[in-house]
Protein backbone atom coordinates (compact mmCIF):
# COMPACT_ATOMS: atom_id res chain seq x y z
CA UNK A 1 0.00 0.00 0.00
CA UNK A 2 1.17 3.36 -1.03
CA UNK A 3 0.74 5.84 1.79
CA UNK A 4 1.79 9.58 1.43
CA UNK A 5 0.32 9.68 4.93
CA UNK A 6 2.35 11.69 7.18
CA UNK A 7 3.36 9.66 10.18
CA UNK A 8 1.92 12.40 12.56
CA UNK A 9 -1.23 11.65 11.61
CA UNK A 10 -1.01 7.67 13.16
CA UNK A 11 -2.34 7.27 17.25
CA UNK A 12 -4.43 10.15 16.91
CA UNK A 13 -7.06 11.94 14.77
CA UNK A 14 -7.01 15.27 16.46
CA UNK A 15 -4.70 18.47 15.62
CA UNK A 16 -4.27 21.92 17.10
CA UNK A 17 -5.85 23.12 13.76
CA UNK A 18 -8.88 20.42 13.95
CA UNK A 19 -9.10 21.81 17.32
CA UNK A 20 -9.50 25.18 15.59
CA UNK A 21 -11.61 24.30 12.94
CA UNK A 22 -14.05 22.77 15.46
CA UNK A 23 -14.45 25.79 17.60
CA UNK A 24 -15.04 27.45 14.66
CA UNK A 25 -17.43 25.63 13.15
CA UNK A 26 -19.28 25.39 17.18
CA UNK A 27 -19.43 29.27 17.45
CA UNK A 28 -20.62 29.58 13.16
CA UNK A 29 -23.46 27.37 14.17
CA UNK A 30 -24.41 29.35 16.93
CA UNK A 31 -24.85 32.10 15.06
CA UNK A 32 -26.75 30.70 12.57
CA UNK A 33 -29.53 29.37 14.83
CA UNK A 34 -29.34 33.17 16.72
CA UNK A 35 -30.01 34.28 13.01
CA UNK A 36 -32.17 31.44 11.47
CA UNK A 37 -34.53 31.60 14.79
CA UNK A 38 -34.41 34.94 16.13
CA UNK A 39 -32.83 37.60 13.89
CA UNK A 40 -34.57 36.98 10.76
CA UNK A 41 -38.27 37.50 10.15
CA UNK A 42 -41.33 35.61 9.22
CA UNK A 43 -41.41 34.62 5.86
CA UNK A 44 -44.72 36.43 4.11
CA UNK A 45 -46.16 32.87 3.13
CA UNK A 46 -44.64 30.00 4.88
CA UNK A 47 -44.56 31.80 8.31
CA UNK A 48 -41.49 30.71 10.51
CA UNK A 49 -42.26 26.93 9.08
CA UNK A 50 -39.17 28.61 6.12
CA UNK A 51 -36.60 28.43 8.98
CA UNK A 52 -35.64 24.91 8.28
CA UNK A 53 -34.61 26.09 5.04
CA UNK A 54 -31.27 27.18 6.63
CA UNK A 55 -30.62 23.34 7.70
CA UNK A 56 -32.43 21.97 5.05
CA UNK A 57 -30.61 24.61 1.98
CA UNK A 58 -27.23 23.91 2.79
CA UNK A 59 -27.23 20.33 4.01
CA UNK A 60 -28.32 19.49 0.13
CA UNK A 61 -25.94 21.93 -1.64
CA UNK A 62 -22.83 20.16 0.68
CA UNK A 63 -24.27 16.77 -0.23
CA UNK A 64 -23.80 17.10 -3.89
CA UNK A 65 -20.32 18.91 -2.81
CA UNK A 66 -19.74 15.83 -0.78
CA UNK A 67 -20.43 13.27 -4.03
CA UNK A 68 -18.12 15.96 -6.45
CA UNK A 69 -15.28 15.60 -4.00
CA UNK A 70 -16.35 12.08 -4.13
CA UNK A 71 -16.27 11.59 -7.79
CA UNK A 72 -12.60 13.96 -8.44
CA UNK A 73 -10.91 11.64 -6.05
CA UNK A 74 -12.26 8.52 -6.96
CA UNK A 75 -10.68 9.72 -10.80
CA UNK A 76 -7.62 10.45 -8.70
CA UNK A 77 -6.96 7.61 -6.88
CA UNK A 78 -7.87 5.95 -10.60
CA UNK A 79 -4.72 8.17 -11.89
CA UNK A 80 -2.59 7.99 -8.78
CA UNK A 81 -3.77 4.98 -6.99
CA UNK A 82 -2.66 6.08 -3.61
CA UNK A 83 -4.40 5.64 -0.27
CA UNK A 84 -4.34 8.95 0.43
CA UNK A 85 -7.17 9.47 -2.46
CA UNK A 86 -9.12 6.52 -1.76
CA UNK A 87 -9.82 7.51 1.88
CA UNK A 88 -10.59 11.31 0.64
CA UNK A 89 -13.36 9.61 -1.77
CA UNK A 90 -14.73 7.22 1.76
CA UNK A 91 -14.48 10.04 3.88
CA UNK A 92 -16.30 12.22 1.70
CA UNK A 93 -19.09 9.58 0.53
CA UNK A 94 -19.80 8.91 4.01
CA UNK A 95 -20.02 12.69 4.86
CA UNK A 96 -22.36 13.30 1.65
CA UNK A 97 -24.57 9.98 2.54
CA UNK A 98 -25.05 12.09 6.16
CA UNK A 99 -25.87 15.12 4.67
CA UNK A 100 -28.00 13.53 1.92
CA UNK A 101 -30.14 12.05 5.21
CA UNK A 102 -30.31 15.28 6.79
CA UNK A 103 -31.52 16.94 3.78
CA UNK A 104 -34.20 14.53 2.71
CA UNK A 105 -35.26 14.01 6.57
CA UNK A 106 -35.52 17.91 7.08
CA UNK A 107 -37.40 18.17 3.09
CA UNK A 108 -39.85 15.66 4.77
CA UNK A 109 -40.89 17.82 7.85
CA UNK A 110 -41.18 21.12 5.48
CA UNK A 111 -43.24 18.91 3.04
CA UNK A 112 -45.45 18.29 6.05
CA UNK A 113 -46.48 21.79 6.68
CA UNK A 114 -46.18 22.84 3.01
CA UNK A 115 -47.72 19.77 1.04
CA UNK A 116 -50.17 18.24 3.97
CA UNK A 117 -47.32 14.86 3.52
CA UNK A 118 -43.95 13.64 4.98
CA UNK A 119 -43.60 12.26 1.21
CA UNK A 120 -44.81 13.40 -2.24
CA UNK A 121 -43.66 12.21 -5.37
CA UNK A 122 -41.98 15.07 -6.38
CA UNK A 123 -39.01 14.88 -8.71
CA UNK A 124 -36.17 15.83 -6.66
CA UNK A 125 -37.05 14.41 -3.16
CA UNK A 126 -37.63 10.92 -5.33
CA UNK A 127 -34.27 11.69 -6.93
CA UNK A 128 -32.70 12.79 -3.44
CA UNK A 129 -33.63 9.41 -2.04
CA UNK A 130 -32.14 7.63 -4.95
CA UNK A 131 -29.15 9.01 -4.83
CA UNK A 132 -28.79 8.60 -0.56
CA UNK A 133 -29.32 5.32 -1.61
CA UNK A 134 -27.13 4.54 -4.59
CA UNK A 135 -24.06 6.51 -2.20
CA UNK A 136 -25.09 4.23 0.67
CA UNK A 137 -24.32 1.56 -2.13
CA UNK A 138 -20.90 2.69 -2.44
CA UNK A 139 -20.10 3.26 1.48
CA UNK A 140 -21.67 -0.67 1.78
CA UNK A 141 -19.04 -0.94 -1.12
CA UNK A 142 -16.22 0.08 0.49
CA UNK A 143 -16.08 -2.31 3.70
CA UNK A 144 -16.30 -5.66 1.36
CA UNK A 145 -13.49 -8.03 2.07
CA UNK A 146 -11.30 -7.69 -0.47
CA UNK A 147 -7.48 -6.31 -1.17
CA UNK A 148 -7.04 -2.91 -0.56
CA UNK A 149 -6.39 -2.46 -4.75
CA UNK A 150 -9.60 -4.30 -6.05
CA UNK A 151 -11.60 -2.98 -3.23
CA UNK A 152 -10.64 0.63 -4.24
CA UNK A 153 -10.38 0.05 -8.10
CA UNK A 154 -13.89 -1.09 -7.72
CA UNK A 155 -15.00 1.99 -5.30
CA UNK A 156 -13.38 4.13 -7.19
CA UNK A 157 -15.62 3.68 -10.51
CA UNK A 158 -18.64 3.08 -8.46
CA UNK A 159 -18.10 6.96 -7.23
CA UNK A 160 -17.45 7.82 -10.37
CA UNK A 161 -20.64 5.94 -11.72
CA UNK A 162 -22.72 7.60 -9.26
CA UNK A 163 -21.73 11.19 -9.09
CA UNK A 164 -23.87 10.63 -12.91
CA UNK A 165 -26.65 11.23 -10.49
CA UNK A 166 -25.77 14.54 -8.65
CA UNK A 167 -26.27 16.86 -11.48
CA UNK A 168 -30.14 14.74 -12.40
CA UNK A 169 -31.01 15.69 -8.91
CA UNK A 170 -30.51 19.22 -8.70
CA UNK A 171 -32.17 20.31 -12.02
CA UNK A 172 -34.47 17.82 -12.21
CA UNK A 173 -36.87 20.63 -10.43
CA UNK A 174 -36.34 22.57 -13.81
CA UNK A 175 -36.65 19.42 -16.34
CA UNK A 176 -39.85 18.19 -14.50
CA UNK A 177 -41.42 20.83 -12.90
CA UNK A 178 -43.39 19.20 -10.12
CA UNK A 179 -44.30 19.77 -6.32
CA UNK A 180 -40.95 21.09 -5.41
CA UNK A 181 -40.50 24.91 -4.23
CA UNK A 182 -38.35 25.99 -7.46
CA UNK A 183 -34.93 27.21 -6.13
CA UNK A 184 -34.55 30.83 -4.82
CA UNK A 185 -31.09 31.72 -5.20
CA UNK A 186 -29.56 29.65 -7.95
CA UNK A 187 -31.97 31.02 -10.55
CA UNK A 188 -31.72 30.74 -14.53
CA UNK A 189 -32.84 34.60 -14.57
CA UNK A 190 -30.23 35.26 -11.88
CA UNK A 191 -33.09 36.99 -9.96
CA UNK A 192 -32.85 36.37 -6.33
CA UNK A 193 -35.96 36.13 -4.71
CA UNK A 194 -34.80 36.66 -0.89
CA UNK A 195 -34.91 39.15 2.31
CA UNK A 196 -31.08 40.31 2.94
CA UNK A 197 -30.87 39.40 5.87
CA UNK A 198 -31.90 36.19 4.88
CA UNK A 199 -29.74 35.52 2.39
CA UNK A 200 -26.84 36.10 4.69
CA UNK A 201 -28.15 33.80 6.88
CA UNK A 202 -28.41 31.35 4.35
CA UNK A 203 -24.81 32.33 2.85
CA UNK A 204 -23.04 32.19 6.33
CA UNK A 205 -25.42 28.82 7.10
CA UNK A 206 -23.53 27.34 3.87
CA UNK A 207 -19.98 28.55 5.05
CA UNK A 208 -20.79 26.86 8.12
CA UNK A 209 -21.67 23.65 6.74
CA UNK A 210 -18.53 23.54 4.50
CA UNK A 211 -16.27 24.22 7.36
CA UNK A 212 -18.57 21.59 9.14
CA UNK A 213 -17.35 19.19 6.47
CA UNK A 214 -13.71 20.28 6.39
CA UNK A 215 -13.63 19.15 10.08
CA UNK A 216 -15.47 16.02 9.74
CA UNK A 217 -13.39 15.02 6.48
CA UNK A 218 -9.80 15.61 8.27
CA UNK A 219 -11.38 13.44 11.24
CA UNK A 220 -12.83 10.98 8.85
CA UNK A 221 -9.93 10.83 6.85
CA UNK A 222 -7.23 10.29 10.03
CA UNK A 223 -10.21 7.59 11.40
CA UNK A 224 -9.77 5.74 7.85
CA UNK A 225 -5.80 5.56 7.79
CA UNK A 226 -5.81 4.41 11.38
CA UNK A 227 -8.43 1.81 10.52
CA UNK A 228 -6.11 0.57 7.85
CA UNK A 229 -3.08 0.77 9.72
CA UNK A 230 -5.14 -1.72 12.57
CA UNK A 231 -6.18 -3.94 9.70
CA UNK A 232 -2.99 -4.47 7.90
CA UNK A 233 -0.72 -4.45 11.60
CA UNK A 234 -3.65 -6.70 13.08
CA UNK A 235 -2.71 -9.20 10.35
CA UNK A 236 1.14 -9.12 10.81
CA UNK A 237 0.56 -9.49 14.36
CA UNK A 238 -1.74 -12.17 14.07
CA UNK A 239 0.63 -13.86 11.98
CA UNK A 240 3.49 -13.82 13.92
CA UNK A 241 1.26 -15.19 16.63
CA UNK A 242 0.37 -18.36 14.83
CA UNK A 243 3.89 -18.47 13.86
CA UNK A 244 5.13 -18.34 17.36
CA UNK A 245 2.33 -20.50 18.41
CA UNK A 246 3.65 -23.06 15.44
CA UNK A 247 6.93 -23.44 16.85
CA UNK A 248 5.59 -24.74 19.89
CA UNK A 249 5.74 -23.44 23.79
CA UNK A 250 8.81 -21.81 24.87
CA UNK A 251 10.22 -23.88 27.16
CA UNK A 252 10.63 -22.71 30.61
CA UNK A 253 13.84 -21.34 32.11
CA UNK A 254 14.48 -21.29 28.06
CA UNK A 255 16.66 -18.33 27.57
CA UNK A 256 18.04 -18.27 31.23
CA UNK A 257 21.23 -18.47 31.86
CA UNK A 258 22.52 -17.00 28.72
CA UNK A 259 26.10 -14.76 29.18
CA UNK A 260 26.82 -16.88 32.05
CA UNK B 1 -13.23 -5.04 -31.22
CA UNK B 2 -16.57 -5.58 -32.85
CA UNK B 3 -15.52 -9.24 -33.93
CA UNK B 4 -14.70 -9.80 -30.26
CA UNK B 5 -17.70 -8.58 -29.13
CA UNK B 6 -19.42 -11.01 -31.11
CA UNK B 7 -17.47 -13.88 -29.61
CA UNK B 8 -17.95 -12.98 -26.12
CA UNK B 9 -21.44 -12.34 -26.84
CA UNK B 10 -21.95 -15.86 -28.85
CA UNK B 11 -19.85 -17.73 -25.82
CA UNK B 12 -22.58 -16.13 -23.74
CA UNK B 13 -25.59 -17.00 -25.48
CA UNK B 14 -24.12 -20.75 -26.29
CA UNK B 15 -23.84 -21.09 -22.39
CA UNK B 16 -27.74 -19.89 -22.22
CA UNK B 17 -28.75 -21.81 -25.25
CA UNK B 18 -27.35 -24.89 -23.30
CA UNK B 19 -28.37 -24.26 -19.77
CA UNK B 20 -31.52 -22.41 -20.60
CA UNK B 21 -32.08 -20.47 -17.65
CA UNK B 22 -33.36 -17.68 -19.34
CA UNK B 23 -36.53 -19.84 -21.06
CA UNK B 24 -36.81 -22.81 -18.41
CA UNK B 25 -36.38 -20.99 -15.26
CA UNK B 26 -36.42 -16.96 -15.16
CA UNK B 27 -39.36 -17.02 -17.93
CA UNK B 28 -41.85 -18.75 -15.50
CA UNK B 29 -40.79 -16.76 -12.44
CA UNK B 30 -41.84 -13.71 -14.53
CA UNK B 31 -45.31 -15.27 -15.40
CA UNK B 32 -45.34 -16.12 -11.69
CA UNK B 33 -44.54 -12.67 -10.87
CA UNK B 34 -47.73 -11.22 -13.04
CA UNK B 35 -50.26 -13.95 -11.31
CA UNK B 36 -48.84 -12.63 -8.28
CA UNK B 37 -49.77 -9.28 -9.54
CA UNK B 38 -53.14 -9.99 -10.26
CA UNK B 39 -53.75 -11.52 -6.72
CA UNK B 40 -52.22 -8.24 -5.15
CA UNK B 41 -54.92 -6.10 -6.97
CA UNK B 42 -58.16 -8.63 -6.44
CA UNK B 43 -57.90 -9.56 -10.23
CA UNK B 44 -59.69 -5.90 -11.31
CA UNK B 45 -58.80 -6.32 -15.14
CA UNK B 46 -59.56 -1.83 -15.49
CA UNK B 47 -56.84 -1.76 -12.65
CA UNK B 48 -54.34 -4.08 -13.87
CA UNK B 49 -54.89 -2.87 -17.75
CA UNK B 50 -54.14 0.45 -16.33
CA UNK B 51 -50.87 -0.01 -14.98
CA UNK B 52 -49.81 -2.75 -16.99
CA UNK B 53 -46.77 -0.42 -17.79
CA UNK B 54 -45.74 -0.22 -14.78
CA UNK B 55 -46.15 -3.77 -13.67
CA UNK B 56 -44.52 -4.89 -16.62
CA UNK B 57 -41.56 -3.08 -16.40
CA UNK B 58 -41.26 -3.74 -12.43
CA UNK B 59 -41.13 -7.23 -13.72
CA UNK B 60 -38.35 -7.21 -16.49
CA UNK B 61 -36.31 -5.09 -14.10
CA UNK B 62 -36.72 -7.86 -11.41
CA UNK B 63 -35.79 -11.07 -14.17
CA UNK B 64 -32.83 -8.63 -15.11
CA UNK B 65 -31.24 -8.84 -11.94
CA UNK B 66 -31.67 -12.60 -12.17
CA UNK B 67 -30.11 -12.96 -15.62
CA UNK B 68 -27.44 -10.34 -14.81
CA UNK B 69 -26.63 -12.35 -11.65
CA UNK B 70 -26.26 -15.30 -14.29
CA UNK B 71 -24.04 -13.20 -16.58
CA UNK B 72 -21.57 -12.13 -13.41
CA UNK B 73 -21.58 -15.93 -12.65
CA UNK B 74 -20.25 -17.36 -15.73
CA UNK B 75 -17.19 -15.29 -14.81
CA UNK B 76 -16.51 -16.09 -11.55
CA UNK B 77 -16.13 -20.21 -11.57
CA UNK B 78 -12.97 -21.88 -11.97
CA UNK B 79 -10.69 -18.91 -13.29
CA UNK B 80 -13.12 -17.73 -15.89
CA UNK B 81 -12.13 -14.02 -15.36
CA UNK B 82 -8.72 -14.80 -15.66
CA UNK B 83 -9.24 -16.88 -18.39
CA UNK B 84 -11.50 -13.83 -19.96
CA UNK B 85 -8.13 -11.47 -19.10
CA UNK B 86 -5.64 -13.78 -20.65
CA UNK B 87 -7.66 -14.76 -24.51
CA UNK B 88 -6.21 -10.99 -24.99
CA UNK B 89 -9.21 -9.60 -26.39
CA UNK B 90 -10.29 -5.97 -25.95
CA UNK B 91 -11.85 -5.39 -22.83
CA UNK B 92 -14.26 -3.13 -24.44
CA UNK B 93 -15.23 -5.43 -26.45
CA UNK B 94 -15.93 -8.06 -23.70
CA UNK B 95 -17.98 -5.45 -22.18
CA UNK B 96 -20.22 -4.76 -25.76
CA UNK B 97 -20.25 -8.77 -25.97
CA UNK B 98 -21.44 -9.32 -22.49
CA UNK B 99 -23.75 -6.56 -22.75
CA UNK B 100 -24.87 -7.59 -25.99
CA UNK B 101 -26.07 -11.23 -24.81
CA UNK B 102 -27.84 -9.71 -21.67
CA UNK B 103 -30.20 -7.61 -24.39
CA UNK B 104 -30.50 -10.34 -26.73
CA UNK B 105 -31.81 -12.81 -23.58
CA UNK B 106 -33.77 -9.92 -21.78
CA UNK B 107 -35.16 -8.91 -25.57
CA UNK B 108 -36.61 -13.10 -25.24
CA UNK B 109 -38.10 -12.16 -21.46
CA UNK B 110 -39.29 -9.03 -22.77
CA UNK B 111 -41.49 -10.83 -25.73
CA UNK B 112 -42.87 -13.58 -23.19
CA UNK B 113 -43.60 -10.76 -20.64
CA UNK B 114 -45.63 -9.33 -23.57
CA UNK B 115 -47.57 -12.57 -24.29
CA UNK B 116 -48.29 -12.95 -20.82
CA UNK B 117 -49.57 -9.39 -20.05
CA UNK B 118 -51.80 -9.37 -23.10
CA UNK B 119 -53.23 -12.82 -21.66
CA UNK B 120 -53.61 -11.96 -17.97
CA UNK B 121 -53.99 -8.46 -17.78
CA UNK B 122 -56.15 -7.97 -21.26
CA UNK B 123 -53.75 -5.46 -22.37
CA UNK B 124 -53.67 -4.48 -26.20
CA UNK B 125 -50.68 -2.97 -27.36
CA UNK B 126 -51.71 -0.10 -29.86
CA UNK B 127 -48.34 1.22 -30.66
CA UNK B 128 -46.17 -1.54 -32.18
CA UNK B 129 -43.24 1.19 -33.31
CA UNK B 130 -43.08 2.75 -30.13
CA UNK B 131 -43.12 -0.45 -27.87
CA UNK B 132 -40.05 -1.85 -30.32
CA UNK B 133 -37.94 1.57 -30.03
CA UNK B 134 -38.94 2.26 -26.01
CA UNK B 135 -38.35 -1.51 -25.24
CA UNK B 136 -35.06 -1.70 -27.53
CA UNK B 137 -33.27 1.42 -25.92
CA UNK B 138 -34.92 0.85 -21.84
CA UNK B 139 -33.33 -3.11 -22.74
CA UNK B 140 -29.66 -1.64 -24.05
CA UNK B 141 -29.45 0.77 -21.16
CA UNK B 142 -30.78 -1.87 -18.45
CA UNK B 143 -28.11 -4.64 -19.48
CA UNK B 144 -25.26 -1.60 -19.68
CA UNK B 145 -25.96 -0.99 -16.37
CA UNK B 146 -26.37 -4.46 -15.07
CA UNK B 147 -23.27 -5.49 -17.02
CA UNK B 148 -21.29 -2.59 -15.55
CA UNK B 149 -22.41 -3.20 -12.28
CA UNK B 150 -22.51 -7.03 -12.42
CA UNK B 151 -18.64 -6.60 -12.84
CA UNK B 152 -18.19 -4.82 -10.11
CA UNK B 153 -19.78 -6.26 -7.57
CA UNK B 154 -18.68 -9.92 -9.17
CA UNK B 155 -16.41 -12.02 -6.65
CA UNK B 156 -17.76 -11.31 -3.91
CA UNK B 157 -19.84 -12.46 -0.99
CA UNK B 158 -22.25 -9.90 -0.63
CA UNK B 159 -22.77 -9.47 -4.58
CA UNK B 160 -26.37 -11.24 -4.05
CA UNK B 161 -27.04 -7.86 -1.98
CA UNK B 162 -24.99 -5.25 -3.55
CA UNK B 163 -26.54 -5.73 -6.79
CA UNK B 164 -29.73 -4.56 -6.93
CA UNK B 165 -28.51 -1.71 -3.75
CA UNK B 166 -26.54 -0.70 -6.30
CA UNK B 167 -28.10 -1.23 -9.81
CA UNK B 168 -31.85 -0.70 -9.06
CA UNK B 169 -31.55 3.08 -8.17
CA UNK B 170 -28.58 3.50 -10.90
CA UNK B 171 -31.90 1.95 -13.58
CA UNK B 172 -34.52 4.40 -12.09
CA UNK B 173 -34.61 6.55 -15.23
CA UNK B 174 -34.71 3.75 -17.44
CA UNK B 175 -38.04 2.60 -15.60
CA UNK B 176 -39.50 6.15 -15.58
CA UNK B 177 -38.96 6.48 -19.21
CA UNK B 178 -39.91 3.34 -20.56
CA UNK B 179 -43.40 3.11 -18.15
CA UNK B 180 -44.19 6.51 -19.68
CA UNK B 181 -43.35 5.26 -23.18
CA UNK B 182 -45.94 2.52 -23.11
CA UNK B 183 -48.27 4.17 -21.29
CA UNK B 184 -48.63 5.81 -24.50
CA UNK B 185 -48.31 2.37 -26.55
CA UNK B 186 -50.53 0.87 -24.67
CA UNK B 187 -53.23 3.65 -24.95
CA UNK B 188 -53.65 4.32 -20.96
CA UNK B 189 -51.96 7.68 -21.06
CA UNK B 190 -54.82 9.85 -23.15
CA UNK B 191 -52.01 11.77 -25.16
CA UNK B 192 -50.01 8.87 -27.17
CA UNK B 193 -47.70 10.95 -28.44
CA UNK B 194 -46.53 11.90 -24.76
CA UNK B 195 -44.17 8.71 -25.20
CA UNK B 196 -42.34 9.28 -27.65
CA UNK B 197 -40.36 11.94 -25.70
CA UNK B 198 -39.91 9.19 -23.03
CA UNK B 199 -37.34 7.84 -25.60
CA UNK B 200 -35.22 10.39 -25.42
CA UNK B 201 -34.79 10.00 -22.51
CA UNK B 202 -34.04 5.79 -23.02
CA UNK B 203 -31.56 6.97 -25.77
CA UNK B 204 -29.47 9.22 -23.11
CA UNK B 205 -29.05 6.76 -20.32
CA UNK B 206 -28.15 4.10 -23.00
CA UNK B 207 -25.53 6.01 -24.67
CA UNK B 208 -24.30 6.92 -21.37
CA UNK B 209 -24.41 3.56 -20.06
CA UNK B 210 -22.99 2.20 -22.82
CA UNK B 211 -19.58 4.54 -22.89
CA UNK B 212 -19.19 4.41 -19.50
CA UNK B 213 -19.07 0.71 -19.30
CA UNK B 214 -16.96 0.57 -22.52
CA UNK B 215 -14.07 2.92 -20.92
CA UNK B 216 -14.53 1.11 -17.44
CA UNK B 217 -14.51 -2.09 -18.13
CA UNK B 218 -10.76 -2.55 -18.50
CA UNK B 219 -9.32 -1.18 -15.39
CA UNK B 220 -12.10 -3.52 -13.85
CA UNK B 221 -11.41 -6.75 -15.18
CA UNK B 222 -7.66 -5.66 -13.76
CA UNK B 223 -6.43 -7.14 -10.90
CA UNK B 224 -7.89 -10.54 -9.17
CA UNK B 225 -10.95 -11.16 -7.61
CA UNK B 226 -12.00 -10.24 -4.25
CA UNK B 227 -12.49 -13.89 -3.16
Amino acid sequence: MNSPVPEKFAGTSASRSTQVLGAVAIVGLALVTFLGLAATGEDQDQKNYYRIMYVHVPSAWLAYTCFGICALASAMYLYKKTQWWDLVAGASAEIGVLFTGLALATGMLWGKVTWGAYWRWDARLTFTALMFVMFLGYVTMRRMPAPFEVRAKRAAITGLIGVVNVPIVHFSVNWWRTLHQQATVLRPDTDVKIDGLMLFTLLLSFAVFHVLYVWLMIHRFRLGYLEDQVESHGLERAIAERQAEARGPVPVGAGQGSGQ
Amino acid sequence: MWGDAALVAAKDLRLELRSRVVTNQIAPVAVVVLMLFGFGLDADVGVLQKVTPGLYWVTVLLMALLAIGRSVDAEATAGARDMLRLSGLDPAAIFLGKAAALVAQLLVLEAMLLMGVSLFFHATIKGYVLVFVAGLLGTVGLASIGTLYGALTGGTDSKQTLLPLLFLPAVAPVLLGAVRAFEGAFGTNPHPDDGWPWVRLLGVVAIVYTAVGTLAYGPLLEGSDPA
